[in-house]
C-alpha cells in the first residue's frame, strides 16, 4: 500500500483523494456540531440566543440515527452494489429489543400497575410474560439482542439468498418482502409485542429518566459516537483489501470469483455488518422518539433511506449522512407547513437526484472540485 | 480393533494431523521437455465435432500460437485444458504427471494454469495497483483479506509485474481510464500475479494500434522461456513477429506444425485456410 499512496496524484485524482480521506474531517463536524449543541441546552438559559431546545436536541438525535441507519445502507449499496430495501426490518429489530428492555423497566409505574406485565399485555388479558420477553428487564441482555436479532436475520437471509446467487431486482424485490412480513407479523396482537400500538409510554433508561434534558443530551453524544465509530469502522473496513474485493464483486462478481474469492461469503459478512450498525441505530432512535412500532417496518420507510442515499451520493459514507440529514430536515421543514405534499416532494427530490445529480451531492461537488483543481 | 489402528495412526506423535498440513498443489514435472500433452482429444456437440482427435504437444518455455479459421475449434481446445468442457476422448496431460481431464476450472487455476480471455475484464472503479493487488496469490478468505499487509516481497513483486506490463507510472490511475491496449496488458499483469506455468492467451492483439500490438508482442516474447505462452490469434502479421511454432488447427484436427514460413508453405495449409489470396 505505501507504494501506492507514494505515488504522486494529480488534479482530479488528487482532489478526490483529499476528499476521501476526509474522517478526521468528518469527525471534526461530528462531535463539534454535537458538543455545541449540548452546550447550547445545558449551558445557557432559555432566553439566551445561543440557547438549543431540547426539541432540537431530541431532532438531532433522531438525524444521527437515521444518518447511521444510511450508512449501513450505503455500506451494501453503495460498495457492493445489494441494494437493499429492507433495511428498515434490521433498524425496527434494534429498536424493538431496546423497546422491550424499556417497557420492562417501567415496572409498575403503567397505566395497570402491573409490575410483570407491561400494560398491553394487561389489555389483552394475559396472564404471564411470554417466554421471549425474559431478559430483557437486563439491559446488557437488550444490548446483546439488539446486535444479536438483526445480525441473525441478517445472516440466514445472506446465507440464503447469497449462495443461490440471487442478485440485482429479485434480491432488492426479497428484501421488501422480508420488511413486509416483519410489517404484517408484528401488527398482529398475539405476537406478544404490542400490535399496532408497539410499545411506547416508556420512563427511564438505566435509570435516567428519558424527559430530563441531561438525558436527551446523553442521547444525543451517544448517537454521534456511534455513528462516528460506525464511519471510522466502515472506512477501515473499505480501505482495508477487503474493502477492494467489495468494490470488485460490485463491478464484476463472475470476475472475482474466479480469482478465487468466495463472494457469497463477502457479501453475507457484509450484510450482516450493515445489518448490526442499522440495529444500533434503532435502538438509539427508540429511547429518543419514544416509540416503536410495525410503522417502523413498512416497505416505504426502507426505500426512503436509499433515497437517502441516492441524494447525498452512494459509495462514500459520508454522502449517506448527508443525504440522510439534509433530506430529513428538509421532511421537518415540509411536513410542518405541508404534510400531505410531503410525499411528492420526495418521489420529485428522487427524480431529480437520479436525472440531474446520478452521483448525488457529494459527486457533484466532487466533481465541481475535481474541476477547479485540473 | 481396525479403529483403534487408525486413532493410533492418526495420534501419532511424530508427525502433524492430516488435515493440518497447508496443501500445496502438485509440481508440474517437465523432465521430458514437454508441459502441455493432448492426444487423441474429441469433443461433439450434438454431433458436430469441434475437436476431431487432435493431437498437440508444447514444450515447456516455448511460446505458440494457435491458428485456423473459425470453427477450428482453438476456443474448444482452451475450454477444454482449462476445464470448462469435458471432452468425448482423449487425454490432456499438464507435465508428465498431472491428468487435467476431470479436474474443475478452480483447480486447474491452482495447478498454474492462467487464461485471459478476449474481452478485457478489469476491475474499472480501481486502480491498476489495487487490480494487481487483488489479483495476487495469496489466502481469499474474508478475515486474512480484513488483515492483508503487503509484505515487502509482495510490493516487489506489483512492482515487477508492473515494470514487465509497462504500466508503472499508471500505477495510481484508475484502471478504467487506460487506453484498451492498457487494459489488455493489466489483465495479463493480473494472470502474471497469480504465478502461473502455462499463459493462455485468447486474441491478445484484437482492436489494438499498430504500436500497441508491437508493445503486446515484446510482451509476450519476454514472458516465454519463464513460462510456457500458447497464444490464439487471427492477426497474421502479429503471428508472424512472435511465433517460433505456429499450429494450424482445420476442423478440430491439426493440419499442420512448424514455423511461420513452413506452414505458410504447406501447401495443405494454403488451400484450406490462408486461401487463395496467398
Amino acid at each position: 500500500m505505501t507504494t501506492a499512496n507514494a505515488a504522486p496524484l494529480t488534479g482530479q485524482a488528487a482532489a478526490i483523494q483529499g476528499l476521501r480521506e476526509g474522517a478526521p474531517l468528518f469527525l471534526a463536524v461530528l462531535f463539534g456540531a454535537t458538543l455545541l449543541a449540548a452546550l447550547g441546552n445545558l449551558a445557557f438559559p432559555e432566553d439566551s440566543l445561543f440557547h438549543v431546545s431540547t426539541y432540537t436536541i431530541t431532532l438531532l438525535g433522531k438525524y444521527l440515527c437515521y444518518a447511521l441507519l444510511a450508512l449501513a445502507v450505503d455500506v451494501v449499496w453503495g460498495y457492493c452494489g445489494i441494494l437493499s430495501l429492507g433495511h428498515g426490518a434490521f433498524f425496527g429489530l434494534g429498536g424493538y429489543a431496546l423497546g422491550m428492555y424499556l417497557m420492562r423497566q417501567i415496572g409498575d409505574r403503567g397505566v395497570y400497575g402491573n409490575p410483570e406485565l407491561p400494560d398491553f399485555m394487561v389489555f389483552l388479558n394475559w396472564q404471564e410474560l411470554p417466554w421471549y420477553w425474559y431478559g430483557f428487564d437486563q439491559f446488557w441482555f437488550a444490548a446483546l439482542m439488539v446486535l444479536l436479532v438483526p445480525g441473525l436475520l441478517a445472516f440466514a437471509f445472506g446465507y440464503l439468498a447469497f449462495r443461490s446467487r440471487v442478485v440485482g431486482v429479485y434480491l432488492s424485490i426479497m428484501t421488501q418482502a422480508l420488511v413486509y412480513a416483519l410489517m404484517l407479523a408484528f401488527f398482529r396482537n398475539e405476537m406478544g409485542f404490542g400490535g399496532n400500538n408497539g410499545l411506547t409510554d416508556f420512563k427511564d433508561l438505566l435509570g435516567f429518566d428519558l424527559q430530563a434534558d441531561t438525558t436527551r443530551v446523553g442521547l444525543l453524544i451517544a448517537s454521534a459516537l456511534a455513528l462516528g465509530l460506525a464511519y471510522v469502522l466502515s472506512r477501515w473496513i473499505m480501505g482495508s483489501k477487503m474493502g477492494r474485493v467489495i468494490v470488485a464483486i460490485r463491478d464484476d462478481e463472475p470476475r472475482a470469483r474466479f480469482m478465487g474469492f468466495r463472494t457469497e461469503n463477502y457479501k453475507i459478512w457484509l450484510f450482516v455488518y450493515s445489518a448490526l450498525l442499522a440495529g444500533i441505530a434503532g435502538a438509539l432512535y427508540v429511547p429518543q422518539v419514544g416509540i416503536i412500532n410495525p410503522g417502523e417496518f413498512a416497505p416505504l420507510n426502507s426505500i426512503e433511506v436509499v433515497v437517502w442515499v441516492a441524494v447525498g451520493g452512494r459509495g462514500t459514507l459520508y454522502g449517506a449522512v448527508i443525504g440522510a440529514i439534509l433530506v430529513n430536515y428538509a421532511k421537518t421543514r415540509f411536513t410542518a407547513v405541508w404534510p400531505e405534499a410531503w410525499l411528492f416532494a420526495l418521489g420529485g427530490l428522487f427524480v431529480a437526484v437520479t436525472v440531474f445529480l446520478p452521483q448525488g451531492i457529494v459527486g457533484w461537488f466532487r466533481q465541481r472540485v475535481g474541476r477547479a483543481a485540473s | 480393533m481396525r479403529a483403534l489402528d487408525n486413532l493410533r495412526n492418526f495420534m501419532r506423535p511424530d508427525q502433524v494431523f492430516p488435515f493440518l498440513i497447508e496443501r500445496q498443489p502438485p509440481a508440474v514435472d517437465t523432465s521430458h521437455r514437454m508441459i502441455l500433452y493432448i492426444e487423441d482429444l474429441s469433443v461433439s456437440f450434438d454431433g458436430f465435432k469441434a475437436l476431431n482427435k487432435l493431437n498437440l504437444y508444447v514444450e515447456d518455455g516455448e511460446l505458440r500460437c494457435l491458428i485456423g479459421a473459425n470453427g477450428a475449434g482453438k476456443t474448444t481446445l482452451m475450454d477444454v485444458i482449462t476445464g470448462k468442457t469435458q471432452p468425448d476422448q482423449g487425454e490432456v496431460w499438464f507435465g508428465q504427471t498431472l491428468d487435467l481431464l476431470g479436474r474443475n476450472e478452480a483447480e486447474i487455476a491452482g495447478l498454474g494454469i492462467g487464461r485471459k480471455f478476449q474481452k478485457p475484464s478489469v476491475f474499472e472503479a480501481q486502480t491498476v495497483y489495487a487490480n494487481l493487488e487483488l489479483a495476487m496469490k495469496m489466502h481469499k478468505g474474508i478475515l486474512p483479506t480484513l488483515f492483508a499487509r503487503l509484505g515487502s516481497e509482495q510490493l516487489d513483486r506489483i512492482d515487477e509485474v508492473l515494470t514487465t506490463i509497462g504500466l508503472s507510472e499508471q500505477r495510481a490511475m484508475s484502471a478504467g481510464a487506460l487506453s484498451h491496449g492498457q487494459k489488455q496488458w493489466l489483465e495479463i499483469g493480473m494472470l502474471l500475479m497469480s504465478d502461473p506455468r502455462l499463459l493462455l492467451i485468447d486474441e491478445p492483439v484484437a482492436g489494438m494500434t499498430g504500436q500497441e500490438t508491437e508493445r503486446t508482442a515484446e510482451l509476450l516474447t519476454s514472458l516465454a522461456g519463464e513460462r510456457t505462452v500458447i497464444v490464439v490469434e487471427h492477426d497474421m502479421a502479429f503471428v508472424r513477429s512472435i511465433a517460433r511454432t505456429v499450429s494450424v488447427l482445420h476442423q478440430g484436427s491439426l493440419l499442420a506444425e512448424g514455423t511461420m514460413s513452413e506452414v505458410q508453405n504447406d501447401p495443405a495449409v494454403i488451400e484450406v485456410y490462408l486461401g487463395e489470396g496467398h
